[in-house]
């Protein structure tokens, strides 16, 4: 059976988390920050599954884990889109450069 | 307690105790109840030790014990177990002597104030203040140690500011008070120090022990560590530097002209009875000490020299009839000093000329300040301008004023004659001549000055008629003991005094009493001192027994040099000069400056930096999202990093972490500024 | 439970039960202060009789051995693993510091009698604090000692900047974060000495005879020294006195001058016993900042007009004495720097609790605003009169037995350097005159300033009493200092043996 390597997922998933950290650090607009929030959780459960299937075939955990993470991304997703619908009727904008009431 | 098998010796520790104990009834419990109740228990303690000391006196010198005796000692301080402060009673022939005059004196003081303080408002207070200060010059006089006579020395210190304060609402009562107690305080500095050096190379502070020849051989041999000096000399001047502030010796005299705000009574004790002869009683005390060195005696002989010559010439130009007594003490305590200062353990004359003289001008000065206060009483002033004719309104004080005044002038065969003639012998005796001639002028100033205030004040034609009409005579309570004081201001130089008194422990010395028997009156000596007297008085009949314009010519003629006399050489403004401006200017006020801009400065400083550094710091807070974000994510990367660089050891990698993080904060920071981009700095800065 | 347990824990159910009380009820929230107060003011004096009748009221000194010789023990573990316990026990020098916290502190609650604002919070906080002054004075555990060392400076904060007057933020935010960063030094020095002496064991005497190494002591020892003589006033971070007891309520300033700075002292002499090698090595070095301490506090009182300044610099110089006698490392000098303590205490609590009672008459503290006070007030003036001899060191009030202690000892250390340092402090008696008396006759003699003070009253029963009880005390240990020493002596002879 010929597939990809346990190096080729690893390398998929970290290039998934650099892209969701670039979103992160980069991009201005909350909808697309909680995209990338959504892509490195992604990369992270895409590790978890690799390994489970390629070493730990037989332990549960690993396959386990990824149902965990889906399950509170959804949960995260729901109250961060709550944030930013209440942010939203604050400020009309979703500009995270200018949420900065926490400064100083 | 040892049992001397004298009763009255035995229970002399009562002396103190009871002036005391009236001190704390009348202070704490008589205030209010009147004038009575608080003289009368007042008058009472001082009359019951006078009776005490009384029956010691009469114990003591009746048996011509001349030893010491130690009716009671107890610890009361242990300083090290070896160097420990007793406390005690030391009775021997000056002790015994001076509480003699202390209580009598005292004793006829509270009566004479009974009439002199009446419808005063602090009348308990006063009486309450007299004991104590009775008490402290009793325990003084009774000390067993060195530690214990300062003890009641600072007491006589506190006593007389109370007393010379009493008329505390006052300025320049409040002034003198406070002037008399930091000058003696000042003084005591040296004292104090006396006594560390003492305590440190004596081993100890009794008396018996530090007189012993034993200890002062020791003190003679130890030398101070660098410097080389004998601690002896440099031991025995330090105390006396304390006994010249209680004494009022040049130049630590300027507290006693002034301590003549309080109220008369009160100057006649601190005068008389008490606090000036303390110091005489201290270098007494301590004379073996003294007289073991040539530097200490010197320095003593000098300066009281020196005081009783300055003193009298002042005292020539002042017009306050209280001023003049008081620079007439400062001049005879001058007296008693120069007297201590020409003695030595083989020719002993001085000392007892000293004592004897002690005595002698406590009965006559407190009969002048008394006799003063009478006629202050009548005619309300002080200024001698004021007065004249006095001698017909103020007949007993006249004649006793005028007893007192031939006595400290000096005119055979009253008291003072004797004793400064003893003087004068001991000065002659001990070959030093130019004291001697001093002592000589001091005598024909003394009679000058006295007779001057004393024909200003009696004789003359009343200068001022308002005041002269309505002098009357004092009441009995202030006459009595004017003319109790009268009897042995003329009869007190007839006792052979050398007989009873004479340095302590003879034995010890090897000295046969016989010896220091004073050979009856040297008229070579007294003859010319008689007459140096008599001059003085004629000189004063002559200018101011009729009032005549002489005086104030004399005075216009040495212009300045008058000025300079009436204005007590300007010491006092030296003084004033040094504490206002040196001390207080430049001195303290740069110290208080110093600790509010500097050194609490620098404090502030630290929590200011601190604030600052915070609110740099503060700037890195940009609220925004992705700040953090890239904080957190370098952070794990570089804990990450140290982790896999050292793995392993937490300690390190912790402290490693929080020092990146601190540095990249500030690195950061610098960034910012460097782009200019540290828009929240610029709105810190706005706010 | 033991007695000083007991001691400790009255305060502290005091103030639980203070804090269960309606706040309404002031009247009754100061009674149980009073009362919690008066009953360990008695079982202070049954303390300090028990263990004088223990060692002997006279005669020579029977304790000649290095040991610390304890009494009225209690110790059982507490955290186990790291050896900490809870370990109490005093010796003669404790005996007298918790009497004097016993006086100090029932006399600061009958001079907060008046007190109206927020009565409850007060309280609490006031003998919250008073228990961790009991523990400090009673523990014999160097955890337990910090622990209460804390519990005692922290309240601080809050009774000044919540009851003080004048700027009181600042001064209480200087007194915290000064005495903080003391507290931070103390706290590195128990942890360097704990792992140091490597007995597994915060216990004082395990770590005094573990014998730090020279080495260790030598860097250490100043480290400590400044962290505990922060609190003791120790120059130059002495600054949070004045500014803190100017602003802090009367009771605060009492209780914080009269005994929380004898913590300092207290915390000093600890030290000296734990560390002498570096005790040694840097006592002249001490000399020399408690030289400029008292010298320079009594010079800078003289320029000061606001009383509470005057006292608080007073103060420092009276503290500095304190930490001199400390810094000679002498017998005769310790033992005069513990009985200056002890009557410093004394005589500064009369002092604050006296210009409380002023100012709540006249409304000023300016001695340049208030004259002839003694003939509307005289027994609140005779009483600051009394305070100020013995303040000067008058003989018979305590403070001279402590100031001739100090010289005699002092000046035992045969070297010239030392002598002039020991004059320089003696010349301190005449500066302290100066500005003691300079004080009262400015306030209390001459003409009445202001015609509105012709009317003030006298002190009532309720301040009558804390005064007589202050000035009983500062009279009774200047005449009969014997028991006094006795106890001190008692406890110095470890100290001393340590440093042979």
């Amino acid at each position: 059976m010929i597939g990809p390597t346990l190096s080729q997922y690893l390398v998929f998933s970290a290039l998934l988390f650099c892209f969701g950290l670039y979103g992160m650090l980069t991009r201005r607009n909350l909808i697309a920050m909680l995209m990338s929030v959504e892509l490195i959780l992604n990369a992270a459960a895409l590790n978890f599954v690799a390994f489970h299937h390629f070493l730990y075939e037989g332990d549960v955990g690993g396959a386990v884990f990824p149902v965990f993470i889906i399950a509170v991304a959804a949960a995260e997703s729901a109250i961060a889109l709550a944030i930013i619908i209440a942010l939203f009727r604050h400020k009309n904008q979703l500009d995270v450069q200018d949420a900065d009431s926490l400064k100083n | 307690m040892t049992s001397t098998g004298f009763w009255f010796i035995d229970h002399l520790w009562l002396v103190p105790l009871l002036p005391f104990l009236g001190f704390l009834v009348v202070g704490l419990f008589v205030q209010k109840s009147g004038e009575r109740p608080a003289s009368s228990l007042a008058i009472l303690a001082i009359g019951a030790s006078m009776v005490l000391s009384w029956g010691a006196g009469w114990e003591y010198f009746t048996a011509n014990l001349g030893r010491t005796l130690v009716p009671l000692k107890f610890e009361w301080l242990r300083f090290s177990p070896t160097l420990i402060g007793n406390m005690g009673v030391l009775v021997d022939n000056i002790s015994v002597l001076l509480i003699l005059v202390v209580t009598t004196i005292s004793f006829l003081i509270h009566v004479y104030s009974q009439g002199y303080m009446h419808g005063d408002p602090g009348y308990p207070r006063f009486f309450a203040c007299l004991n104590l200060f009775t008490f402290s010059m009793l325990g003084l006089v009774l000390s067993f140690s060195i530690l214990q006579i300062f003890i009641f020395w600072e007491l006589v210190g506190v006593s007389s500011f109370l007393l010379i304060g009493f008329y505390w609402n006052k300025p320049s009562a409040v002034a003198a008070c406070k002037k008399a107690f930091i000058v003696t305080r000042f003084a005591d500095l040296g004292f104090l120090l006396g006594l560390l050096v003492i305590g440190y190379y004596g081993k100890g502070f009794d008396f018996i022990y530090l007189t012993s020849p034993e200890t002062i051989k020791n003190l003679e041999q130890t030398r101070l560590p660098l410097l080389g000096v004998s601690v002896l000399p440099l031991s025995a001047i330090l105390v006396y530097a304390g006994a010249a502030g209680k004494s009022a010796m040049f130049p630590l005299h300027i507290w006693l002209p002034d301590a003549m705000e309080g109220p008369t009574p009160v100057s006649a004790l601190i005068h008389a009875a008490t606090m000036v002869v303390a110091g005489v009683y201290l270098v007494a005390r301590l004379f073996p000490l003294y007289a073991a060195t040539e530097a200490g005696l010197m320095t003593v002989m000098v300066i009281g020299a020196f005081t009783s010559l300055f003193a009298a010439v002042i005292a020539t130009t002042q017009f306050d009839i209280k001023r003049v007594l008081a620079f007439s003490t400062l001049s005879q305590l001058g007296y008693m000093m120069l007297s201590l200062g020409v003695a030595t353990m083989d020719n002993p004359l001085g000392f007892t000329a000293s004592m004897f003289h002690l005595t002698t001008h406590a009965c006559f000065k407190a009969l002048l300040f008394l006799g003063a206060g009478s006629v202050i009483h009548a005619v309300h002033s002080n200024d001698m301008r004021d007065m004249g004719g006095l001698r017909r309104p103020l007949p007993i004080t006249h004649a006793t004023f005028l007893i007192a005044c031939l006595a400290i002038a000096g005119v055979p065969p009253l008291s003072g004659f004797f004793s400064k003639d003893e003087i004068l012998a001991a000065a002659w005796n001990g070959e030093h001549y130019v004291v001697f001639a001093v002592a000589m002028l001091v005598a024909g100033l003394t009679a000058f000055y006295m007779f001057r205030l004393y024909f200003m004040t009696f004789w003359s034609y009343p200068k001022d008629m308002h005041r002269f009409e309505h002098a009357h005579e004092s009441p009995l309570s202030m006459t009595f003991p004017l003319m109790v004081l009268a009897v042995p201001s003329v009869f007190l130089g007839l006792v052979p005094f050398s007989h009873y008194v004479s340095i302590g422990q003879l034995e010890h010395h090897g000295v046969s009493i016989g010896h220091l028997e004073h050979h009856g009156i040297n008229w070579w000596i007294a003859g010319p001192a008689s007459a140096m007297g008599l001059a003085g008085i004629a000189l004063a009949f002559l200018l101011y027994f009729h009032p005549n314009g002489v005086p104030g010519k004399i005075a216009f003629a040495f212009g300045p040099l008058h000025k300079l006399v009436y204005n007590k050489f300007y010491v006092d403004e030296l003084y004033l000069f040094f504490t206002k401006s040196v001390i207080f200017r430049f001195i303290s006020a740069p110290f208080a400056w110093f600790d509010r801009h500097l050194v609490d400065g620098s404090m502030d400083w630290i929590a200011q930096t601190t604030l600052l550094a915070g609110n740099k710091v503060r700037s890195s807070v940009t609220g925004r999202l992705q700040t953090y974000l890239f904080w957190s994510i370098s952070g794990a990367v570089i804990l990450g990093a140290i982790v896999w660089q050292i793995g392993g050891t937490v300690g390190w990698t912790l402290a490693f972490t929080g020092l990146g993080l601190v540095a990249m904060m500030f690195i950061w920071q610098f960034v910012l500024q460097l782009l200019n981009r540290s828009e929240p700095l610029k709105r810190i800065k706005q706010d | 439970m033991g007695l000083l347990t007991t001691i400790i824990l009255i305060p502290f159910l005091a103030v639980i039960v203070i804090g269960l009380l309606p706040e309404k009820q002031t009247a009754w929230i100061k009674r149980t202060a009073l009362l919690a107060t008066a009953i360990n003011l008695g079982l202070s004096i049954y303390l300090c009789l028990d263990y004088l009748g223990k060692i002997g009221w006279s005669g020579a000194n029977p304790n000649t051995g290095a040991g610390l010789s304890l009494s009225y023990e209690e110790r059982f573990t507490w955290l186990g693993k790291l050896g900490i316990q809870y370990y109490l026990g005093v010796d003669g020098i404790s005996v007298l510091m918790i009497l004097l916290t016993s006086i100090v502190i029932f006399c600061g609650v009958f001079a907060s009698w008046q007190h109206e604002h927020r009565v409850k919070e007060f309280f609490c906080f006031l003998l919250l604090l008073v228990t961790g002054v009991y523990g400090v004075f009673a523990a014999h555990d160097f955890f337990l000692f910090f622990l209460f060392y804390e519990v005692a400076v922290l309240p601080m904060y809050v009774l000044i900047g919540l009851w003080g007057t004048g700027p009181k933020e600042y001064s209480a935010m200087k007194l915290t974060l000064m005495l903080m960063g003391g507290s931070a030094l103390i706290v590195v020095g128990i942890l360097v000495l704990y792992f140091q002496a490597g007995k597994h064991s915060f216990d004082f005497s395990v770590i005094a005879q573990a014998k730090i190494p020279v080495s260790t002591q030598m860097w250490l020892f100043p480290v400590m020294f400044f962290g505990f003589g922060t609190l003791g006033g120790l120059w130059p971070f002495h600054t949070w006195s004045p500014d803190g007891h100017a602003s802090a309520p009367t009771a605060v300033s009492m209780l914080h001058a009269g005994v929380l700075m004898k913590l300092g002292g207290y915390g000093c002499l600890k030290m000296i016993y734990v560390m002498p090698e570096g005790a040694k090595m840097w006592g002249t070095f001490f000399m020399i900042l408690t030289t400029v301490n008292i010298f320079y506090g009594a010079l800078v009182a003289i320029q000061k007009t606001d009383l509470k300044y005057i006292t608080a610099y007073s103060s420092v110089s009276h503290c500095g004495l304190v930490l001199f006698g400390l810094a000679t490392l002498n017998q005769t000098a310790f033992q005069g720097a513990v009985v200056q303590m002890f009557a410093h205490g004394l005589m500064t609590a009369l002092f604050f609790a006296l210009i409380g009672m002023i100012y709540g008459r006249t409304h000023t503290r300016y001695i340049t605003q208030m004259g002839g006070l003694l003939k509307v007030m005289p027994y609140l003036g005779v009483s600051y009169m009394i305070g100020g001899m013995a303040g000067l060191g008058l003989p018979g009030l305590a403070g001279f037995i402590a100031e001739i202690q100090v010289f005699v000892g002092s000046f035992a250390l045969n070297s010239v350097f030392h002598r002039i340092l020991t004059i320089l402090v003696a010349t301190s008696v005449v500066t302290t005159a100066v500005y003691m008396l300079r004080a009262l006759t400015r306030m209390l003699y001459g003409p009445i300033q202001d015609e509105h003070h012709e009317h003030l009253t006298d002190a009532n029963f309720m301040e009558r009493v804390p005064l007589a009880i202050l000035i009983f005390m500062l009279a009774f240990a200047g005449i009969f200092p014997g028991w006094m020493i006795r106890l001190i002596e008692y406890s110095l002879a470890p100290v001393m043996a340590n440093l042979q």
